[in-house]
Protein backbone atom coordinates (compact mmCIF):
# COMPACT_ATOMS: atom_id res chain seq x y z
CA UNK A 1 0.00 0.00 0.00
CA UNK A 2 1.34 3.71 -0.66
CA UNK A 3 1.75 5.44 2.48
CA UNK A 4 0.55 9.02 2.78
CA UNK A 5 3.12 11.33 4.69
CA UNK A 6 2.44 14.59 6.31
CA UNK A 7 4.79 17.24 6.02
CA UNK A 8 6.07 20.31 5.06
CA UNK A 9 7.00 21.46 1.73
CA UNK A 10 10.34 22.07 2.79
CA UNK A 11 10.63 18.55 4.55
CA UNK A 12 9.10 16.99 0.94
CA UNK A 13 12.66 18.85 -0.88
CA UNK A 14 14.93 17.32 1.34
CA UNK A 15 13.08 13.58 1.53
CA UNK A 16 13.20 14.16 -2.73
CA UNK A 17 16.93 14.97 -2.63
CA UNK A 18 17.83 11.89 -0.84
CA UNK A 19 15.87 9.72 -2.77
CA UNK A 20 17.17 11.36 -5.78
CA UNK A 21 20.55 10.01 -4.84
CA UNK A 22 21.73 13.36 -3.86
CA UNK A 23 24.06 12.71 -0.93
CA UNK A 24 25.85 16.30 -0.55
CA UNK A 25 24.38 19.17 0.57
CA UNK A 26 26.09 22.67 1.53
CA UNK A 27 23.77 26.01 2.67
CA UNK A 28 23.76 28.10 5.29
CA UNK A 29 20.94 29.04 7.86
CA UNK A 30 17.97 31.71 6.72
CA UNK A 31 14.15 31.85 7.12
CA UNK A 32 11.73 30.59 5.48
CA UNK A 33 13.90 27.45 4.08
CA UNK A 34 16.11 26.37 7.33
CA UNK A 35 13.98 22.84 7.77
CA UNK A 36 15.75 21.68 4.49
CA UNK A 37 19.71 21.92 5.82
CA UNK A 38 18.17 21.00 8.99
CA UNK A 39 16.43 17.71 7.82
CA UNK A 40 19.72 16.58 5.51
CA UNK A 41 21.98 17.58 8.10
CA UNK A 42 20.16 14.32 9.70
CA UNK A 43 20.02 12.32 7.20
CA UNK A 44 22.79 13.07 4.92
CA UNK A 45 25.28 11.17 7.86
CA UNK A 46 23.51 8.14 7.94
CA UNK A 47 23.62 7.75 4.33
CA UNK A 48 27.55 8.09 4.15
CA UNK A 49 26.65 11.50 2.89
CA UNK A 50 28.02 14.77 3.30
CA UNK A 51 26.37 17.51 4.99
CA UNK A 52 28.33 21.45 5.25
CA UNK A 53 26.91 24.31 7.01
CA UNK A 54 28.83 26.62 4.69
CA UNK A 55 30.49 29.93 6.29
CA UNK A 56 28.30 31.68 3.67
CA UNK A 57 26.13 31.45 0.92
CA UNK A 58 28.92 32.32 -1.35
CA UNK A 59 30.46 29.38 -0.28
CA UNK A 60 27.65 26.80 -0.12
CA UNK A 61 27.47 27.44 -4.03
CA UNK A 62 31.00 26.85 -4.92
CA UNK A 63 31.17 23.99 -2.66
CA UNK A 64 28.15 22.43 -4.84
CA UNK A 65 30.09 23.49 -8.18
CA UNK A 66 33.24 21.50 -6.54
CA UNK A 67 31.26 18.64 -5.98
CA UNK A 68 28.88 18.80 -9.25
CA UNK A 69 32.09 19.09 -10.88
CA UNK A 70 33.16 15.57 -9.79
CA UNK A 71 30.13 14.16 -10.79
CA UNK A 72 28.14 13.67 -7.72
CA UNK A 73 24.19 14.39 -7.33
CA UNK A 74 24.80 18.08 -5.03
CA UNK A 75 22.40 20.54 -3.79
CA UNK A 76 21.90 24.25 -2.45
CA UNK A 77 19.11 25.87 -0.88
CA UNK A 78 18.45 29.56 0.52
CA UNK A 79 16.30 32.20 0.36
CA UNK A 80 15.86 35.17 -1.31
CA UNK A 81 19.51 37.44 -0.42
CA UNK A 82 21.21 34.17 -0.05
CA UNK A 83 20.04 33.81 -3.48
CA UNK A 84 21.27 36.78 -4.53
CA UNK A 85 24.84 35.89 -3.10
CA UNK A 86 24.98 32.47 -4.99
CA UNK A 87 23.93 33.72 -8.33
CA UNK A 88 28.18 34.42 -9.06
CA UNK A 89 28.25 30.87 -8.54
CA UNK A 90 25.18 30.37 -10.68
CA UNK A 91 27.11 32.19 -13.20
CA UNK A 92 30.30 30.19 -13.27
CA UNK A 93 28.36 26.76 -13.02
CA UNK A 94 25.59 27.98 -16.20
CA UNK A 95 28.90 28.77 -18.06
CA UNK A 96 30.94 25.53 -17.28
CA UNK A 97 27.99 23.50 -18.01
CA UNK A 98 27.19 21.98 -13.89
CA UNK A 99 24.12 20.42 -13.01
CA UNK A 100 23.26 21.34 -9.41
CA UNK A 101 20.20 21.93 -7.98
CA UNK A 102 19.45 25.43 -6.42
CA UNK A 103 16.12 25.67 -3.90
CA UNK A 104 15.06 29.20 -3.47
CA UNK A 105 12.10 29.19 -0.77
CA UNK A 106 11.93 32.90 -1.61
CA UNK A 107 10.97 35.86 0.78
CA UNK A 108 10.09 39.56 0.58
CA UNK A 109 12.60 42.16 -1.09
CA UNK A 110 14.19 44.13 -1.91
CA UNK A 111 17.08 44.18 0.61
CA UNK A 112 16.39 42.36 3.70
CA UNK A 113 12.78 42.77 3.02
CA UNK A 114 10.92 40.76 5.52
CA UNK A 115 10.60 37.22 5.51
CA UNK A 116 6.87 36.50 4.59
CA UNK A 117 5.86 34.83 1.21
CA UNK A 118 6.94 36.74 -1.94
CA UNK A 119 7.42 35.76 -5.65
CA UNK A 120 9.66 38.67 -6.19
CA UNK A 121 12.28 36.87 -7.48
CA UNK A 122 10.77 35.77 -10.69
CA UNK A 123 12.89 38.08 -13.37
CA UNK A 124 16.15 37.21 -11.07
CA UNK A 125 14.99 33.41 -11.66
CA UNK A 126 13.93 33.14 -15.32
CA UNK A 127 16.67 36.00 -16.63
CA UNK A 128 19.87 34.74 -15.30
CA UNK A 129 19.99 36.13 -12.53
CA UNK A 130 23.91 36.66 -12.31
CA UNK A 131 25.85 38.22 -15.17
CA UNK A 132 26.89 37.12 -18.73
CA UNK A 133 23.31 36.13 -20.33
CA UNK A 134 21.81 32.87 -19.38
CA UNK A 135 19.36 30.78 -18.48
CA UNK A 136 19.06 27.82 -15.58
CA UNK A 137 15.70 26.02 -15.40
CA UNK A 138 13.47 27.49 -12.95
CA UNK A 139 10.72 24.90 -11.96
CA UNK A 140 7.14 26.56 -9.37
CA UNK A 141 5.97 23.63 -7.26
CA UNK A 142 2.74 24.99 -5.85
CA UNK A 143 1.66 21.74 -3.55
CA UNK A 144 3.92 19.77 -0.98
CA UNK A 145 3.44 16.45 -3.77
CA UNK A 146 5.30 19.28 -6.28
CA UNK A 147 7.87 20.01 -3.65
CA UNK A 148 8.61 16.52 -3.88
CA UNK A 149 7.88 15.56 -7.45
CA UNK A 150 9.58 18.46 -8.68
CA UNK A 151 12.67 18.77 -7.15
CA UNK A 152 13.49 14.96 -8.13
CA UNK A 153 12.79 16.26 -11.51
CA UNK A 154 15.04 18.88 -11.42
CA UNK A 155 17.89 16.51 -10.57
CA UNK A 156 17.23 14.66 -13.87
CA UNK A 157 16.65 18.22 -15.88
CA UNK A 158 20.34 19.15 -14.21
CA UNK A 159 22.05 15.86 -15.22
CA UNK A 160 20.18 16.13 -18.96
CA UNK A 161 20.82 18.85 -19.77
CA UNK A 162 24.17 20.22 -17.85
CA UNK A 163 22.49 22.99 -16.53
CA UNK A 164 21.55 24.28 -12.82
CA UNK A 165 18.09 23.84 -11.52
CA UNK A 166 16.04 25.84 -9.60
CA UNK A 167 13.40 24.69 -7.23
CA UNK A 168 11.17 28.66 -6.90
CA UNK A 169 8.56 27.94 -3.60
CA UNK A 170 7.91 30.41 -1.29
CA UNK A 171 7.08 29.82 2.48
CA UNK A 172 3.86 29.67 1.76
CA UNK A 173 4.44 26.20 -0.31
CA UNK A 174 7.92 25.78 1.67
CA UNK A 175 6.34 25.75 5.26
CA UNK A 176 2.44 24.36 5.16
CA UNK A 177 1.52 20.86 5.70
CA UNK A 178 -0.09 18.62 3.09
CA UNK A 179 -0.52 14.90 2.32
CA UNK A 180 2.08 13.36 0.25
CA UNK A 181 2.82 10.15 -1.09
CA UNK A 182 6.82 9.98 -1.27
CA UNK A 183 7.18 8.39 -4.93
CA UNK A 184 10.11 6.26 -5.95
CA UNK A 185 12.79 8.05 -7.89
CA UNK A 186 10.95 8.10 -12.34
CA UNK A 187 13.18 6.35 -14.59
CA UNK A 188 14.85 8.14 -16.90
CA UNK A 189 17.18 7.81 -19.33
CA UNK A 190 20.24 9.71 -18.09
CA UNK A 191 23.87 10.85 -19.91
CA UNK A 192 27.18 9.29 -19.00
CA UNK A 193 28.87 11.97 -17.08
CA UNK A 194 31.59 11.68 -19.37
CA UNK A 195 33.46 15.53 -18.74
CA UNK A 196 33.26 14.81 -14.72
CA UNK A 197 36.89 15.51 -13.19
CA UNK A 198 37.67 11.82 -11.23
CA UNK A 199 41.72 12.51 -11.67
CA UNK A 200 42.66 11.29 -15.17
CA UNK A 201 43.66 7.50 -13.98
CA UNK A 202 45.90 6.98 -17.51
CA UNK A 203 42.55 8.50 -19.48
CA UNK A 204 42.73 11.88 -21.10
CA UNK A 205 42.30 14.78 -19.08
CA UNK A 206 39.25 17.04 -18.23
CA UNK A 207 38.76 20.51 -17.67
CA UNK A 208 35.70 22.15 -15.95
CA UNK A 209 36.04 25.39 -16.84
CA UNK A 210 33.70 28.64 -18.15
CA UNK A 211 36.88 30.62 -19.24
CA UNK A 212 37.49 30.70 -23.50
CA UNK A 213 40.20 33.19 -24.57
CA UNK A 214 40.32 31.69 -27.77
CA UNK A 215 39.41 33.31 -31.63
CA UNK A 216 35.60 32.35 -31.97
CA UNK A 217 35.89 29.92 -28.64
CA UNK A 218 33.59 32.09 -26.34
CA UNK A 219 30.48 32.94 -29.39
CA UNK A 220 31.03 29.05 -30.02
CA UNK A 221 30.48 28.20 -27.16
CA UNK A 222 27.46 30.71 -25.98
CA UNK A 223 25.86 29.13 -29.12
CA UNK A 224 25.93 25.94 -27.78
CA UNK A 225 24.19 27.08 -24.59
CA UNK A 226 21.46 28.62 -26.42
CA UNK A 227 21.03 25.92 -28.27
CA UNK A 228 19.92 23.63 -24.93
CA UNK A 229 17.80 26.53 -23.99
CA UNK A 230 15.86 25.82 -27.04
CA UNK A 231 16.07 22.26 -26.77
CA UNK A 232 14.10 23.05 -23.23
CA UNK A 233 11.54 25.18 -25.18
CA UNK A 234 10.67 22.27 -27.16
CA UNK A 235 11.09 19.56 -24.72
CA UNK A 236 10.58 20.10 -21.34
CA UNK A 237 7.94 22.63 -20.69
CA UNK A 238 5.27 21.86 -17.81
CA UNK A 239 1.81 23.50 -17.18
CA UNK A 240 -1.75 22.72 -15.69
CA UNK A 241 -4.78 24.08 -16.77
CA UNK A 242 -7.70 23.73 -15.38
CA UNK A 243 -11.43 24.41 -16.71
CA UNK A 244 -10.10 25.81 -19.46
CA UNK A 245 -12.65 24.51 -21.79
CA UNK A 246 -14.98 27.63 -23.06
CA UNK A 247 -13.21 29.72 -20.63
CA UNK A 248 -13.95 33.46 -21.66
CA UNK A 249 -11.13 34.52 -19.04
CA UNK A 250 -7.69 33.03 -18.63
CA UNK A 251 -6.38 33.35 -15.02
CA UNK A 252 -2.64 32.90 -15.34
CA UNK A 253 -0.63 32.28 -11.88
CA UNK A 254 2.33 30.40 -10.88
CA UNK A 255 3.14 28.39 -7.22
CA UNK A 256 1.38 29.56 -4.33
CA UNK A 257 -0.51 32.65 -5.84
CA UNK A 258 -1.81 29.63 -8.30
CA UNK A 259 -3.54 27.44 -5.03
CA UNK A 260 -5.40 30.83 -4.25
CA UNK A 261 -6.29 31.79 -8.11
CA UNK A 262 -7.38 28.02 -8.21
CA UNK A 263 -10.17 28.36 -5.07
CA UNK A 264 -11.44 31.90 -6.13
CA UNK A 265 -11.89 29.74 -10.44
CA UNK A 266 -13.86 27.28 -8.75
CA UNK A 267 -16.21 29.74 -6.57
CA UNK A 268 -16.45 31.49 -10.19
CA UNK A 269 -17.21 28.42 -11.86
CA UNK A 270 -20.46 27.52 -9.27
CA UNK A 271 -21.56 31.30 -10.10
CA UNK A 272 -21.44 30.37 -13.84
CA UNK A 273 -18.88 32.38 -14.60
CA UNK A 274 -16.46 31.15 -17.45
CA UNK A 275 -13.08 31.07 -16.11
CA UNK A 276 -10.01 28.96 -16.61
CA UNK A 277 -6.59 28.63 -15.17
CA UNK A 278 -3.27 28.01 -17.00
CA UNK A 279 -0.51 27.60 -14.06
CA UNK A 280 3.25 27.46 -15.28
CA UNK A 281 4.97 24.86 -13.75
CA UNK A 282 8.29 25.46 -15.49
CA UNK A 283 9.22 28.99 -15.25
CA UNK A 284 12.02 28.73 -18.04
CA UNK A 285 11.16 27.18 -20.08
CA UNK A 286 8.01 29.22 -20.27
CA UNK A 287 4.91 27.67 -21.57
CA UNK A 288 4.61 30.14 -24.32
CA UNK A 289 3.22 28.05 -26.91
CA UNK A 290 0.15 26.60 -24.38
CA UNK A 291 -0.85 30.74 -24.23
CA UNK A 292 -0.64 31.01 -27.51
CA UNK A 293 -2.43 28.53 -28.09
CA UNK A 294 -5.54 29.01 -25.53
CA UNK A 295 -5.16 33.23 -26.61
CA UNK A 296 -6.46 31.94 -30.22
CA UNK A 297 -10.33 31.03 -28.60
CA UNK A 298 -9.91 33.12 -25.09
CA UNK A 299 -8.96 36.84 -25.58
CA UNK A 300 -8.74 37.62 -21.91
CA UNK A 301 -5.86 36.96 -20.01
CA UNK A 302 -5.64 37.89 -16.03
CA UNK A 303 -2.30 37.30 -14.59
CA UNK A 304 -1.94 37.12 -10.59
CA UNK A 305 1.26 37.23 -8.80
CA UNK A 306 2.68 37.99 -5.38
CA UNK A 307 4.63 40.90 -6.57
CA UNK A 308 3.95 44.11 -8.83
CA UNK A 309 3.98 42.40 -12.12
CA UNK A 310 6.88 40.41 -13.66
CA UNK A 311 5.70 36.88 -15.09
CA UNK A 312 2.74 39.54 -16.95
CA UNK A 313 6.02 40.46 -19.10
CA UNK A 314 6.21 36.93 -20.25
CA UNK A 315 2.69 36.15 -20.53
CA UNK A 316 2.56 39.31 -23.04
CA UNK A 317 5.00 38.39 -25.16
CA UNK A 318 3.55 35.07 -25.35
CA UNK A 319 -0.40 35.54 -25.71
CA UNK A 320 -1.86 36.28 -29.63
CA UNK A 321 -1.63 39.64 -30.66
CA UNK A 322 -5.31 40.74 -29.82
CA UNK A 323 -5.51 38.90 -26.70
CA UNK A 324 -5.99 41.70 -23.81
CA UNK A 325 -3.56 41.25 -20.38
CA UNK A 326 -4.31 42.27 -17.29
CA UNK A 327 -2.78 42.34 -13.82
CA UNK A 328 -3.34 41.78 -10.73
CA UNK A 329 -0.68 41.72 -7.80
CA UNK A 330 0.71 43.18 -5.08
CA UNK A 331 4.41 44.04 -4.01
CA UNK A 332 5.79 41.67 -0.91
CA UNK A 333 4.37 42.43 2.59
CA UNK A 334 3.10 41.44 5.66
CA UNK A 335 -0.06 40.35 5.01
CA UNK A 336 -0.32 40.54 1.53
CA UNK A 337 -1.43 37.14 0.86
CA UNK A 338 -4.49 37.61 -1.11
CA UNK A 339 -7.88 35.31 -0.46
CA UNK A 340 -9.41 33.62 -2.69
CA UNK A 341 -12.26 36.29 -2.60
CA UNK A 342 -10.34 38.60 -3.27
CA UNK A 343 -9.35 37.19 -6.54
CA UNK A 344 -12.85 36.66 -7.42
CA UNK A 345 -13.58 39.78 -7.29
CA UNK A 346 -10.58 40.80 -9.70
CA UNK A 347 -12.31 37.82 -12.21
CA UNK A 348 -15.88 39.19 -11.87
CA UNK A 349 -14.24 42.73 -13.03
CA UNK A 350 -12.29 41.55 -15.60
CA UNK A 351 -14.76 39.66 -17.69
CA UNK B 1 74.44 8.69 -21.43
CA UNK B 2 72.32 8.60 -18.07
CA UNK B 3 69.90 11.94 -18.32
CA UNK B 4 69.51 13.62 -15.09
CA UNK B 5 67.17 16.47 -15.67
CA UNK B 6 64.01 16.44 -17.12
CA UNK B 7 60.17 17.71 -17.11
CA UNK B 8 58.54 16.01 -14.99
CA UNK B 9 55.71 13.82 -15.95
CA UNK B 10 52.52 15.94 -15.01
CA UNK B 11 53.90 18.98 -16.25
CA UNK B 12 53.06 19.25 -20.32
CA UNK B 13 55.51 20.03 -23.05
CA UNK B 14 54.00 23.60 -23.45
CA UNK B 15 55.59 27.07 -24.38
CA UNK B 16 54.83 29.34 -21.20
CA UNK B 17 52.95 32.40 -21.10
CA UNK B 18 54.61 33.85 -17.78
CA UNK B 19 56.17 36.62 -17.91
CA UNK B 20 60.40 36.14 -18.09
CA UNK B 21 61.28 36.57 -13.97
CA UNK B 22 58.01 34.98 -13.48
CA UNK B 23 58.34 32.44 -10.87
CA UNK B 24 55.45 30.75 -11.87
CA UNK B 25 56.97 28.50 -14.08
CA UNK B 26 59.05 27.25 -11.29
CA UNK B 27 56.59 27.13 -9.02
CA UNK B 28 54.43 24.69 -10.93
CA UNK B 29 58.07 23.03 -11.67
CA UNK B 30 57.94 22.33 -8.00
CA UNK B 31 54.43 20.86 -7.55
CA UNK B 32 54.83 19.03 -10.34
CA UNK B 33 57.96 17.04 -8.92
CA UNK B 34 55.91 16.70 -5.76
CA UNK B 35 53.13 15.05 -7.74
CA UNK B 36 55.56 12.94 -9.53
CA UNK B 37 57.09 11.92 -6.15
CA UNK B 38 54.33 10.72 -4.28
CA UNK B 39 52.87 8.79 -7.79
CA UNK B 40 49.57 10.90 -7.58
CA UNK B 41 49.16 12.21 -11.14
CA UNK B 42 46.21 9.75 -12.27
CA UNK B 43 44.12 10.84 -8.97
CA UNK B 44 44.69 14.24 -8.78
CA UNK B 45 41.83 17.09 -9.33
CA UNK B 46 43.50 20.80 -9.09
CA UNK B 47 41.44 23.66 -8.51
CA UNK B 48 42.28 26.82 -10.97
CA UNK B 49 41.70 29.95 -9.32
CA UNK B 50 41.33 33.69 -10.74
CA UNK B 51 44.40 35.27 -11.36
CA UNK B 52 47.69 34.54 -13.65
CA UNK B 53 46.86 30.99 -12.48
CA UNK B 54 44.08 30.56 -13.99
CA UNK B 55 46.15 28.51 -16.90
CA UNK B 56 46.97 25.80 -14.69
CA UNK B 57 45.47 23.40 -16.78
CA UNK B 58 47.21 24.45 -20.08
CA UNK B 59 50.44 23.39 -17.71
CA UNK B 60 49.75 20.23 -15.80
CA UNK B 61 48.43 17.33 -17.32
CA UNK B 62 45.94 16.67 -14.86
CA UNK B 63 42.46 17.33 -14.10
CA UNK B 64 41.09 20.47 -13.36
CA UNK B 65 38.06 22.69 -12.19
CA UNK B 66 38.22 26.29 -12.43
CA UNK B 67 36.97 28.26 -9.74
CA UNK B 68 35.15 31.60 -9.48
CA UNK B 69 37.33 34.51 -8.15
CA UNK B 70 38.48 33.98 -4.29
CA UNK B 71 36.20 30.86 -4.54
CA UNK B 72 39.16 27.89 -4.97
CA UNK B 73 38.98 26.71 -1.29
CA UNK B 74 35.54 25.93 -1.52
CA UNK B 75 35.06 24.29 -4.76
CA UNK B 76 38.15 22.64 -3.61
CA UNK B 77 36.07 21.68 -0.10
CA UNK B 78 33.24 20.55 -2.40
CA UNK B 79 35.58 18.32 -4.85
CA UNK B 80 37.08 17.00 -1.71
CA UNK B 81 33.76 15.60 0.44
CA UNK B 82 32.17 13.75 -2.82
CA UNK B 83 36.02 12.52 -3.46
CA UNK B 84 37.65 11.93 -0.84
CA UNK B 85 40.10 9.44 -2.88
CA UNK B 86 41.38 11.46 -4.99
CA UNK B 87 44.41 14.33 -4.05
CA UNK B 88 43.10 18.00 -4.58
CA UNK B 89 44.80 20.80 -4.06
CA UNK B 90 44.22 24.49 -5.35
CA UNK B 91 46.80 26.83 -6.98
CA UNK B 92 45.98 30.84 -5.72
CA UNK B 93 47.36 34.13 -6.13
CA UNK B 94 47.61 36.98 -3.16
CA UNK B 95 44.34 38.82 -4.57
CA UNK B 96 42.57 35.43 -4.90
CA UNK B 97 43.56 33.97 -1.85
CA UNK B 98 43.73 36.53 0.87
CA UNK B 99 41.20 39.42 -0.56
CA UNK B 100 38.39 38.49 -2.03
CA UNK B 101 38.80 34.43 -1.19
CA UNK B 102 39.23 35.08 2.58
CA UNK B 103 36.29 34.10 4.08
CA UNK B 104 36.65 30.96 2.05
CA UNK B 105 40.18 30.05 2.97
CA UNK B 106 40.18 31.06 6.91
CA UNK B 107 37.05 28.63 6.51
CA UNK B 108 38.22 25.58 4.81
CA UNK B 109 41.40 25.74 6.84
CA UNK B 110 39.39 26.05 10.07
CA UNK B 111 37.52 22.89 8.78
CA UNK B 112 40.52 20.81 8.68
CA UNK B 113 39.85 20.21 4.78
CA UNK B 114 42.26 17.49 3.70
CA UNK B 115 43.71 19.41 0.73
CA UNK B 116 46.91 21.06 -0.17
CA UNK B 117 46.84 25.27 -0.67
CA UNK B 118 49.72 27.03 -2.68
CA UNK B 119 49.42 30.35 -1.97
CA UNK B 120 51.69 32.17 -4.86
CA UNK B 121 52.49 35.61 -2.89
CA UNK B 122 53.74 38.38 -5.40
CA UNK B 123 52.48 41.51 -3.74
CA UNK B 124 50.30 42.60 -6.67
CA UNK B 125 47.49 41.67 -8.76
CA UNK B 126 49.36 40.62 -11.49
CA UNK B 127 47.01 39.39 -14.72
CA UNK B 128 44.85 42.66 -13.83
CA UNK B 129 47.45 45.06 -14.33
CA UNK B 130 49.82 45.54 -11.05
CA UNK B 131 47.06 46.61 -8.62
CA UNK B 132 47.56 47.03 -4.68
CA UNK B 133 47.36 43.47 -3.20
CA UNK B 134 46.53 42.95 0.48
CA UNK B 135 50.03 41.78 0.21
CA UNK B 136 51.78 45.08 -1.12
CA UNK B 137 54.23 46.12 1.04
CA UNK B 138 54.26 49.24 2.79
CA UNK B 139 55.20 52.42 0.75
CA UNK B 140 55.43 49.98 -2.20
CA UNK B 141 53.63 51.74 -4.95
CA UNK B 142 50.99 50.05 -7.99
CA UNK B 143 48.81 51.74 -9.85
CA UNK B 144 46.29 51.77 -7.91
CA UNK B 145 48.41 53.02 -4.92
CA UNK B 146 50.49 55.60 -6.57
CA UNK B 147 51.69 57.38 -3.51
CA UNK B 148 52.76 53.99 -2.20
CA UNK B 149 50.55 52.05 0.19
CA UNK B 150 49.79 53.90 3.21
CA UNK B 151 49.77 51.66 6.30
CA UNK B 152 46.89 54.12 8.08
CA UNK B 153 44.38 54.14 5.55
CA UNK B 154 45.59 50.61 3.35
CA UNK B 155 46.26 48.56 6.49
CA UNK B 156 49.92 46.27 6.97
CA UNK B 157 50.09 43.16 4.09
CA UNK B 158 48.81 40.46 5.52
CA UNK B 159 50.67 37.02 6.71
CA UNK B 160 48.54 34.67 5.77
CA UNK B 161 50.87 31.41 6.44
CA UNK B 162 51.36 32.81 10.47
CA UNK B 163 47.53 33.71 10.19
CA UNK B 164 46.32 30.49 9.07
CA UNK B 165 48.67 28.91 11.18
CA UNK B 166 46.55 29.69 14.30
CA UNK B 167 44.01 27.44 13.14
CA UNK B 168 42.94 24.64 14.77
CA UNK B 169 42.24 23.01 11.71
CA UNK B 170 45.77 23.58 9.89
CA UNK B 171 48.20 20.69 9.83
CA UNK B 172 50.69 22.31 8.48
CA UNK B 173 51.65 26.24 6.88
CA UNK B 174 55.17 27.11 6.04
CA UNK B 175 56.40 29.90 3.58
CA UNK B 176 59.00 29.34 0.63
CA UNK B 177 61.24 31.24 -1.62
CA UNK B 178 62.29 30.44 -5.03
CA UNK B 179 64.41 33.07 -5.51
CA UNK B 180 67.73 31.66 -4.78
CA UNK B 181 69.27 27.55 -5.36
CA UNK B 182 69.13 27.44 -1.16
CA UNK B 183 65.63 28.73 -0.90
CA UNK B 184 64.40 26.56 -3.96
CA UNK B 185 65.64 23.63 -2.87
CA UNK B 186 64.44 24.14 0.80
CA UNK B 187 60.97 25.12 -1.03
CA UNK B 188 60.80 22.04 -2.75
CA UNK B 189 60.81 20.10 0.79
CA UNK B 190 58.25 21.83 2.43
CA UNK B 191 56.23 21.55 -1.14
CA UNK B 192 56.92 17.65 -0.81
CA UNK B 193 55.79 17.97 3.05
CA UNK B 194 52.67 19.89 2.03
CA UNK B 195 51.84 17.10 -0.29
CA UNK B 196 52.55 14.17 2.31
CA UNK B 197 50.31 15.67 4.93
CA UNK B 198 47.53 15.38 2.31
CA UNK B 199 48.55 11.49 1.16
CA UNK B 200 48.53 10.09 4.68
CA UNK B 201 45.03 12.18 5.26
CA UNK B 202 46.30 14.90 8.20
CA UNK B 203 43.99 17.53 7.16
CA UNK B 204 44.68 20.90 5.49
CA UNK B 205 48.44 21.79 4.25
CA UNK B 206 48.94 24.97 3.65
CA UNK B 207 52.20 26.78 1.71
CA UNK B 208 52.94 30.53 0.33
CA UNK B 209 55.37 30.86 -1.82
CA UNK B 210 57.05 34.40 -2.52
CA UNK B 211 57.18 35.29 -6.19
CA UNK B 212 58.33 37.89 -8.29
CA UNK B 213 56.14 39.50 -11.23
CA UNK B 214 58.77 42.01 -12.72
CA UNK B 215 56.14 42.95 -15.31
CA UNK B 216 54.38 44.68 -12.72
CA UNK B 217 56.70 45.65 -10.36
CA UNK B 218 58.50 47.59 -13.10
CA UNK B 219 61.38 45.81 -12.71
CA UNK B 220 64.21 43.55 -14.97
CA UNK B 221 63.95 39.67 -13.69
CA UNK B 222 66.98 40.29 -11.99
CA UNK B 223 66.05 43.20 -9.95
CA UNK B 224 62.77 41.54 -9.15
CA UNK B 225 64.27 38.30 -7.91
CA UNK B 226 66.71 40.82 -5.84
CA UNK B 227 63.85 42.19 -4.19
CA UNK B 228 62.09 39.12 -3.04
CA UNK B 229 65.33 38.17 -1.53
CA UNK B 230 65.36 41.65 0.57
CA UNK B 231 62.16 43.67 1.11
CA UNK B 232 60.19 40.71 0.73
CA UNK B 233 61.80 38.29 2.94
CA UNK B 234 62.63 41.17 5.31
CA UNK B 235 58.56 41.11 6.03
CA UNK B 236 57.78 38.12 4.67
CA UNK B 237 59.60 35.58 6.91
CA UNK B 238 60.35 32.26 5.74
CA UNK B 239 59.56 29.36 7.85
CA UNK B 240 57.33 26.67 8.79
CA UNK B 241 54.56 27.69 11.13
CA UNK B 242 52.93 24.80 11.79
CA UNK B 243 54.05 20.97 11.70
CA UNK B 244 51.30 18.79 13.20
Amino acid sequence: MTKRLFVKGNEAVAMAAIEAGCRYYFGYPITPQSDIPEYLSRELPKLNGEFIQAESEIASINMLLGASATGVRAMTSSSSPGISLKQEGISYMAGSELPGVIVNISRSGPGLGGIDASQADYFQSVKGGGHGGYHIIVLAPASVQEMYDLTMLAFDLADIYRMPTMILADSVVGQMKEALIANKRPVRDLPAKDWAVRGKGGGEQRVVKSLYLGDGELEAHNWKLHAKYQALKEQEVRWEEYETAGAELLVTAFGSTARIAKTAIMMAREAGLKVGLLRPITLFPFPEKALLEQTKTCKKVLVMELNAGQMVEDVRLSVARDAEVSFYGRPPGAGSLPTPEELLEQIRKHL
Amino acid sequence: MQQVFKRPTSLKDVQTHFCSGCHHGTIHRLVAEAIDKYGVQERTIGVASVGCSVFLYGYFDIDVVEAPHGRASAVATGVKRAKPENFVFTYQGDGDLAAIGTAEIIHAANRGEDITVFFVNNTTYGMTGGQMAPTTLVGQKTSTSPYGRNKAKDGAPVRMAELLAQLEGVAFSARVAVNSPKNLIDAKKQIQKAFQYQVEGKGFSFIEVLSACPTNWGMNPLAANERVGTEMIDYFKLGVFKNL
